[in-house]
């Protein structure tokens, strides 16, 4: 096993990396356009909580070739299945994060946004919303490094990205792309990591507490 | 009540409860039940009451944090659902118990919460706030960047107080917010409160369980038991002549030392002359018979000469005076 695949392809690599991070995006993107509503549901009805969460936990634990293939007869190859894979996986973290963040909100916060005037919505826009930011980013962290991980397991189905060198690495026994592939899939997930957790760092809500004396 | 009556020179009725009922689907008796109350324009009312008496209740329902079951409520004349809630909010100002400040905003920001909700522009909100900060004892240019946790307890509860006071509301509801404070921070609130409402002149509904702050800033006092009034009026009414039991162990009347602070030296002096003694300390006739009582036992006197403004003396508070006052109520406030 050496690193010749990875200095000789780079540019390949480079390529499939930018593949794997469209494809990771795409699939988060559409994965927080429906959980945020759905914590801010879940997070307005408590009583929807445990079902919520029992079925989200249900859908994670389906083996991901497992449903991919179950998608294969009405979706094809390609994007499409994989996007909905990794944006179904990616619910019971998100949800539980965002529901958990607007419901630790000070209920006494809550009553002064009210109480000096808010709307419902401009008290979620305003409050709510930007309090739970910071721990609604630690769920899109915890999300958004497992997609990556396994955005891997898509290229199977012909989604492309990284995992792709794994395949064939396999394929074809060249055991310096298998490493290729894991070395680019782990960069990808940490600096994903780091530029999430810098993101939570930096929002207000952050910022005013470690901005606090002492 | 007739035409008539409404044209009486009575002072103008701010806020006004009527048969104000409210039972939580929880409880098994009403928080508030057929709750009458008119509080009259610029008057500080403290609605004093154990926990669970209701007070709360009645005054979230002022600005419909809490909607009543039965009854009316108008404030400054207009009946409180006869326009949206969010927008009858934004008139009243509303100051809690931990500040419920933002976290997250800044303190500028914090107070112009209100002032954006109503779409005031950036000079004028900016301006307000300089002004607000100043008038709350908190200098602009060291506080308005800051963020809430980096203030002491009592300078947040200022910046609270700054907040509801934004768009210059007439009526102002404060839920306890002096409670989780220190005695010393608190006093110097309290103080500050009155010289602002002294200033400004809002209605204030100030809900409390400390009599001895109720005492201290109330004009009138509203005592509440079990969803009603049992007893409203002057603090020294509700101490000297408590309605009944419950009042009198609340407001404590039997500290005979709280009766005494309620009392100007003036108003039981002995009038001077009557082939007594002249006294060897005096005090300005206005002093409370409390502290003129102090002076007297520190200085081992009986009888402590009372002055007035020119420094002559007009009269002299007697030990046996005092005595009489604390063992006996009512007080005779005449003498």
């Amino acid at each position: 096993m050496n690193f010749d695949y990875m200095i000789d392809h780079w540019q390949e690599i480079l390529v499939l990396t930018r593949e794997h991070i469209l494809l990771c995006a795409v699939a988060i993107g559409i994965a927080l356009l429906v959980a945020i509503p759905m914590g801010i549901a879940v997070a307005a009805y408590p009583g929807m909580r445990t079902p919520m969460l029992v079925v989200l936990g249900a859908v994670y634990t389906i083996p991901s070739l497992a449903f991919l293939a179950f998608l294969i007869p009405s979706f094809g190859l390609g994007n499409k299945p994989a996007i909905i894979v990794l944006a179904a996986y990616a619910q019971l973290a998100l949800v539980r994060n965002i529901q958990t963040g607007l419901s630790g909100v000070d209920p006494n916060i809550l009553d002064a946004a009210s109480g000096a005037g808010m709307t419902a919505w401009q008290s979620l826009m305003r409050v709510r919303l930007p309090l739970a930011l910071p721990v609604l980013i630690a769920g899109l962290r915890i999300a958004t490094v497992s997609t990556i991980s396994l955005a891997t397991v898509t290229a199977w189905i012909g989604a492309g990205g990284l995992g792709t060198l794994l395949f064939n690495g396999i394929t074809f026994n060249r055991p310096s792309m298998i490493l290729a592939g894991t070395v680019a899939i782990t960069a990808l997930a940490l600096s994903a990591d780091l530029l999430l957790r810098f993101a939570e760092r930096i929002t207000p809500a952050s910022r005013a507490l470690h901005s606090a004396r002492g | 009540m007739n035409a008539l009556d409404e044209h009486q020179s009575e002072p103008e009725t701010a806020i006004a409860y009527d048969r104000v009922s409210k039972t939580y689907p929880s409880g098994n008796r009403s928080a508030v039940s057929e709750l009458s109350l008119t509080v009259a324009r610029g008057k500080l009312v403290v609605l004093l009451g154990p926990s669970g008496c209701g007070k709360t209740t009645l005054l979230k329902m002022t600005n419909r944090l809490i909607e009543p079951d039965s009854g009316s409520i108008s404030v400054d004349g207009v009946d409180i659902h006869s326009l949206p809630a969010p927008e009858l909010r934004r008139r009243i100002g509303y100051v809690i118990q931990q500040t419920g400040l933002f976290p997250h905003m800044r303190i500028e920001e914090n107070i112009a919460v209100v002032p954006k909700l109503m779409k005031w522009d950036k000079v004028r909100t900016s301006a307000r706030i300089d002004e607000l900060l100043e008038l709350v004892g908190l200098p602009p240019d060291t506080y308005r960047r800051r963020y809430p946790a980096q203030l002491s307890g009592g300078e947040q509860q200022r910046v609270g107080l700054a907040r509801a006071l934004a768009v210059n509301p007439e009526t102002m509801l404060m839920d306890e917010p002096f409670g989780a404070l220190d005695a010393i921070t608190r006093s110097r609130l309290q103080l500050e409160l009155r010289r602002i409402h002294q200033d400004l002149g809002q209605t204030i509904i100030f809900v409390t369980h400390d009599i001895d702050e109720a005492v201290r800033l109330a004009d009138v006092i509203v005592v509440m038991r079990e969803g009603q009034i049992v007893q409203a009026g002057e603090p020294l009414d509700i101490v000297t002549d408590p309605a009944n039991e419950f009042v009198s162990e609340l407001v404590g009347a039997s500290d005979a030392l709280r009766r005494l602070s309620l009392i100007e030296a003036v108003s039981v002096a002995t009038p001077i002359g009557l082939g007594r003694v002249p006294p060897d300390l005096t005090i300005p006739a206005e002093t409370d018979v409390r502290t003129a009582f102090g002076a007297m036992l520190s200085a081992g006197i009986t009888s402590i000469g009372l002055t007035n403004n020119e420094g002559e003396i007009i009269g002299s508070l007697e030990l046996d005076t005092v005595r009489e006052i604390a063992r006996t109520h009512p007080v005779g406030i005449t003498a």
